[in-house]
């Protein structure tokens, strides 16, 4: 492994993320809370959504972690606001599907948009975990509200 | 010491890591196994594999004798009195909350209390608050010094009359703090408490001597020291151990059984219930083998030198914080500026480093240093000022490498 599979795990895009997170903060108003840990490491995310006729109105997120978990809860609030819930969910399973190295559709990769750039995560099972956080929180937020 | 020599008994190191010579630092999580500890598992399984204290054949005695064996070298290493105040576990984990459930729910009751510190590791907590949740007793925190030591002024404030437990750690995993257990157990003597001690970071770096420290419990794991996972060591005194009842029951562990009614086994075997340990009690014995043949008080200066030679350098490191006190144990906790620890152990690992990053299962500790998650090297016997170099260069490329991307 060189350098040039970090220069792939952390990109700029990510780098941006983390040094200016979209979407940090508290929702006002009707919303679902979802806490998560990483409990081996210590990452923490608390996620909150507004959810109104199966759509993602707003997604806000708080917590505290390494730069590939909280620049990915930053573009997952993102890419998720003004999904339906299903397409949310999908969105999420792709996302595992990248991180497991697999190739997805170019539709989805127009739709996944600065998301992509965490494909080199992928190279790097022990970070895995630290992608798929904020996702996690999300279905299971969804999950419950269901 | 000759550290060629023993760097060339632990076939592991000899290995490239995302091509870059492994520097192995996580020590404090796993140590790395000696040549000798391997084949005695091999010589064991390929030779007198058997199950213990029943068989009349021959293996069977074999098995027998290095089973017992190892329990004898285990007595030597931490001078107990007797082998009948060895018990082999599962590991640290299993030790401690063997103690915390036979001794602890037999022996507390509300208004009792039971006297712990923040810098323990979780499992030197949680066995003690569910005990304490079970029996209606007290949970109380000595608290931390700002260097993370403990001042014996507030361990005589914090343990009272009240006190039936006082449970500590004998070296942090984190900040490295050697803590004043012979003073603390004489502290909890005087009121009529129990002392155990966690092990599990002192056993594998030190001489230890449980009847010159006077605690009543010593608990620590197999695999930190050189010997396989899954096997570990609880120490008591005879007296306290004989009025126990076991927490495991079924085979191996009894004297007579009747339809309605059984009796145990003498000690220490009453607290070792089913098939044991038999490969990984010998492995811990060769593995102490080892240990004293390089010596305990030369792994000791070894690694007193290596973090004195780390902390001189980390220094040098701009934007480097370091947790812990002066005088310390063979491990370093850190923070690089505002890089997640994780970050650092990645880019790290890209050059072969191995350390750790996360909360170390200590997440009280973690709340009172107010941080997240650190980074940690640790070291053993098998390391460098080398390898203390490759981790201080890496720690430069981190910086310089997240100075870029920022």
């Amino acid at each position: 492994m060189s350098f040039n599979n970090l220069d792939q795990l952390y990109r700029q895009v990510i780098m941006d993320h983390y040094k200016n997170p979209r979407n940090k903060g508290a929702l006002e108003g009707d919303h679902l809370t979802v806490d998560m840990n990483n409990p081996t490491c210590g990452d923490r995310i608390q996620l909150q959504l507004q959810v109104e006729d199966g759509i993602v109105q707003e997604a806000k997120f708080d917590g505290e972690g390494c730069s590939i978990s909280m620049s990915s809860a930053s573009m997952m609030t993102q890419a998720i606001k003004g999904k339906s819930v299903d397409e949310a969910v999908k969105m999420s399973h792709v996302f595992s599907d990248i991180m497991q190295g697999k190739d997805i559709s170019e539709e989805m990769e127009e739709e996944l948009g600065d998301i992509q750039a965490l494909q080199g995560v992928s190279k790097f099972p022990a970070r895995i975990k630290c992608a798929t956080l904020a996702w996690k929180a999300m279905e299971k937020g969804v999950d419950e509200k269901e | 010491m000759d550290i060629n020599q023993v760097r060339k008994q632990f076939p592991i190191l000899d290995q490239e890591v995302n091509g870059h010579p492994l520097v192995y630092l996580d020590s404090a999580a796993t140590s790395q196994k000696p040549q000798s500890v391997i084949e005695a598992l091999d010589e064991y399984y390929r030779g007198y594999n058997s199950n213990v204290h029943r068989g009349v054949h021959t293996l069977g005695t074999r098995a027998t004798d290095g089973y017992e064996g190892a329990r004898e070298k285990v007595r030597r290493f931490i001078n107990a009195n007797s082998t009948e105040e060895v018990i082999f576990t599962r590991g640290t984990t299993t030790s401690i909350n063997t103690v915390a459930y036979s001794y602890g729910r037999n022996n507390l009751q509300e208004g009792d209390e039971i006297v712990i510190t923040p810098m323990e590791h979780h499992s030197n907590i949680i066995p003690w608050q569910q005990t304490a949740k079970a029996t209606g007793a007290t949970l109380k925190y000595i608290p931390l010094q700002e260097d993370g030591t403990i001042s014996l002024e507030d361990a005589k404030e914090t343990i009272t009359d009240k006190t039936k437990i006082v449970a500590m750690m004998h070296v942090s995993n984190v900040l490295g703090t050697i803590n004043p257990i012979k003073e603390i157990a004489s502290i909890a003597h005087d009121h009529g408490a129990i002392m155990l001690v966690d092990g599990a970071q002192s056993a594998p770096h030190m001489r230890i001597d449980v009847q010159d420290l006077n605690c009543d419990f010593f608990a620590f794991s197999g695999h930190k020291m050189g010997g396989p996972t899954g096997i570990g060591v609880l120490y008591g005194k005879k007296s306290l151990l004989k009025e126990m009842e076991p927490v495991e029951f079924g085979g191996e562990m009894i004297d007579f059984v009747g339809l309605y009614d059984s009796t145990w086994k003498e000690l220490p075997w009453k607290f070792e219930g089913g098939t044991p340990i038999i490969a990984g009690a010998i492995g811990i014995g060769a593995a102490i083998d080892f240990l004293e043949e390089v010596g305990l008080d030369e792994i000791e200066a070894h690694e007193k030198r290596l973090a004195q030679y780390a902390m001189d350098r980390l220094q040098t490191i701009e934007g480097v914080t370091i947790y812990g006190p002066e005088d310390r144990a063979g491990l370093i906790t850190f923070n690089l500026d505002d890089v997640h620890p994780h970050d650092v152990a990645t880019v790290l690992d890209a050059e072969g480093i191995a350390v750790r990053a996360g909360h170390h299962c200590a997440q009280p500790l973690m709340k009172w240093l107010n941080v997240s998650a650190t980074a940690r090297a640790s070291f053993y016997v098998y390391n460098t000022e080398e390898d203390i170099d490759a981790f201080v260069d890496g720690l430069q490329k981190t910086k310089e490498f997240f100075g870029d991307v920022f």
